[in-house]
């Protein structure tokens, strides 16, 4: 089920004092597959996911830290190595040694932004937070997740037509998930409250529905992509989330295990200082 | 060692008194693990068990991390990526020694409610108290220093905002700072010092430990009834005790069993909850997080440094005495500071004569506000310094030196406590005893 909430960003708050700057965003609350404790990443959701990343998202942002021979690995989009092999080699990379630009190979990063001011994209899915309070109490976030994904899915399906209020020539798209853009004097009323959600972002709407055409079929609608590229960026953020699940459940489970034995010995050790006879 | 009389190890076998005789190390750890423990201790007295636990965790995890790690401010933070993403392991390894951070206060904060409450830090347990604060000082210097490694952007932002405390030392603040950081600026010189000394102070913890330790097995543990242990006999001593092992290991283990259930669901499926995302961005000197907030760990305190604004009068007051050296950045230090002083001198602020809250009927009302207090100033210290909330914070701080300054004293005076037990052993039978009517009956059938 979807919904969407309203948020306060705390954005722009703190340093400056000024409480004009507040600017809420709606956030919705996606699903994804690997939610929760016992969720896992969707193979075939990741591998759409990464066709879209290289197909739109490429063309600007970076994936720094991700390695191509990750997209082999266990736990992710699950490429078989001959594939990765020629999915690096589209790609040509820096080589220091060569000092040259040479076909990449799987051991090679995806590497760094192709626009300067386009963030990398690695990290993003843990670097925001999508959820927010209530009031500092951070119960949200624990019920919800950080929201990093869904604050990623929402931007993406958050370009919306610029509010009246804005003068037509305001630089940027105007975006009701976007936080900590430009805002333009107008849209603020007398009490210094923002009169519409979001705010202008420089990056113009990437999806437009149909971008990439799905080798599985899957309806390649704005919403479907962006969830699918959003699921890969979490893959790229947290590539052994699997894998760190797999470990919190053994790990519960066996303390579990242990605490019941501890248990029952430290039941049985006490039982004769307790009740037992007093003089021995 | 300790004061309590017991019986002490004797060498069974020649070659056991062939090593005692020459370093009695086996004694050592006979008395140490046999010390006769008041048999009343409640679930309280389990966090001395996870806090060496924990201890132990972050050594061992940090040293593997630092084989991975590297100090330097261009790739601190795609090392620890590194470890993320290529160490065998090193999500893991990274996740526990995190949250290992917050577990680590979870459970002494527990410990030190728990110590004020019981009146643990009361004559004679009193240097035990003192070098717990130190340690709890040390531990909080060594989590933020550790904090500062990923060189994130909460990390150096945070190390600008908390050095930048130093600063406010009137006259000789800017140089302490510049000492402080090794430079004018958080950068390579900070990060290489606060790397050092990260991995430095956990050992001098670790020392600290065993002097902790030393220092209440020569006291003997409090109880939650206060009533020292009966020394006149080794006889009556042990109708008041129980030796620590088995049955203190015991008890202790199943409840780090549990502790650690939860510790591990938290590392497994929520282990960026405690955190900042803004520390998954690369520290950039001139890009400042709209919203600095240490963890959460730090927030009572933060909370109570940021009180003390200049509107407040003690603080116009400070100012003027002062002729201006103390302002209202200085007193926030100072105040942050002194909560934490006026804690070690708890000893000497509480004049009941009673030990135990459990006996202290007033008592037991301002503590339970104290609990609160605290959880109130770590809200406090979350939330944007405008609007209400500084006020909620000065609120909050004002109770904090107004329990250890006033109310403490006081209430020794005025307070009439509750007639206490006996002995501990008369405790501890009324709980568990049928025969003398306790409040939980036998298991086995009657004999």
């Amino acid at each position: 089920m979807l919904r969407t909430v309203t948020l306060a960003a705390v954005a722009a708050l703190g340093l400056a004092g000024n409480a004009m700057a507040a600017s809420e965003v709606e956030i919705t609350d996606y699903d994804f597959p690997y939610e929760g404790p016992f969720g896992a990443f969707d193979q075939m959701q990741l591998q759409r996911g990464l066709q879209v990343y290289t197909e739109v998202c490429a063309a600007c942002h970076g994936l720094q830290y991700v390695s191509y021979r990750n997209l082999h690995d266990e736990g992710g989009p699950g490429l078989p190595e001959d594939q990765v092999r020629a999915y690096a080699a589209q790609f040509e990379t820096f080589d220091e040694e060569l000092d040259d630009f040479r076909p990449a190979i799987p051991a090679d990063k995806f590497g760094k932004s192709a626009l300067p001011e386009a963030p990398d994209l690695s990290l993003m899915a843990k670097s925001r937070a999508g959820f927010h309070g209530p009031y500092g109490s951070g119960l949200n976030q624990l019920f919800k997740g950080m929201g990093g994904p869904e604050y990623i899915a929402s931007l993406l399906t958050g370009y919306e037509e610029a509010p009246a209020c804005a003068p037509e020539d305001f630089p940027g798209y105007y975006n009701v998930a976007f936080g900590s853009g430009g805002f333009p004097e107008s849209c603020i009323d007398e009490e210094g409250h923002h009169m519409v959600p979001g705010s202008w972002i420089a990056m113009p709407p990437p999806l437009l529905g149909d971008d990439v055409v799905y080798e599985d079929g899957h309806e390649a609608s704005v919403v479907e992509e962006s969830k699918d590229v959003t699921a890969f960026l979490m893959w790229a953020a947290e590539p052994k989330m699997m894998a760190r699940k797999q470990a919190g459940f053994t790990g519960v489970l066996f303390l579990g295990l242990l605490a019941v034995l501890l248990y029952l010995t430290n039941k049985r050790i006490w039982h004769r200082a307790k009740y037992g006879p007093r003089d021995e | 060692m300790s004061g309590i009389p017991h019986d002490h190890y004797e060498p069974k076998t020649g070659g056991e008194r062939w090593l005692n005789n020459r370093l009695p190390i086996l004694g050592l750890l006979y008395d140490t693990l046999m010390i006769p423990t008041p048999k009343n201790l409640n679930w309280m007295w389990i966090w001395g068990i996870v806090l060496t636990f924990t201890l132990a965790l972050q050594i061992i995890t940090g040293i593997v991390l630092v084989m991975h790690y590297t100090p330097h401010v261009d790739l601190a933070f795609a090392s620890v990526e590194h470890i993320m993403r290529d160490v065998n392991g090193g999500f893991m390894l990274r996740y526990l020694h995190a949250n290992g951070a917050s577990l680590f206060f979870v459970a002494v904060y527990a410990h030190i409610f728990r110590s004020l409450y019981y009146g643990n830090y009361k004559s004679p347990r009193e240097v035990t108290w003192i070098i717990g604060i130190l340690m709890y000082l040390l531990m909080m210097g060594t989590a933020f220093m550790g904090y500062v490694l990923p060189w994130g952007q909460m990390s150096f932002h945070g190390t600008a905002v908390i050095t930048g405390l130093f600063g406010a030392v009137p006259f000789v603040g800017e140089a302490i700072q510049t000492w402080l950081l090794g430079a004018s600026a958080v950068g390579q010189p900070a990060l290489n010092r606060f790397f050092s000394l990260h991995y430095l102070m956990p050992f001098i913890l670790a020392g600290l430990t065993i002097v902790h330790i030393w220092a209440f097995h020569s006291t003997g543990n409090n109880n939650p009834t206060g009533v020292e242990v009966r020394r006149t006999s080794k006889e009556e001593a042990k109708r008041d005790t129980l030796p620590f092992w088995p049955y203190f290991v015991m008890k202790d283990l199943f409840a780090l069993a549990i502790v650690l259930m939860v510790f591990f669901a938290i590392v497994g499926f929520m282990p960026n909850y405690l955190g900042h995302p803004d520390n998954y961005i690369e520290a950039n000197p001139l890009a400042t997080p709209a919203h600095i907030v240490p963890e959460w760990y730090f927030l009572p305190f933060y909370a109570i440094l940021r009180a003390f604004t200049a509107d407040v009068w003690v603080v116009m007051f400070a100012d003027w005495v002062s002729f201006g050296i103390i302002d209202a950045k200085f007193f926030g230090v100072l105040a942050m500071f002194g909560a934490i002083a006026v804690m070690a001198l708890a000893p000497w602020l509480d004049t009941s004569s009673v030990r135990s809250g459990r006996y202290r009927p007033m008592f037991k009302w301002w503590f339970a506000l104290l609990v609160v207090d605290f959880f109130v100033l770590m809200w406090g210290g979350a939330m944007p310094a405008e609007g209400i909330y500084p006020y909620i914070s000065l609120i909050g701080a004002a109770y904090w030196f107004g329990y250890f300054l006033v109310i403490l004293p006081l209430l020794g005076v005025i307070e009439k406590p509750l007639p206490i037990p006996a002995t501990i052993e008369d405790d501890f039978n009324a709980h568990y005893d049928p025969k003398t009517g306790g409040t939980h009956t036998a298991v086995k059938p009657a004999e």
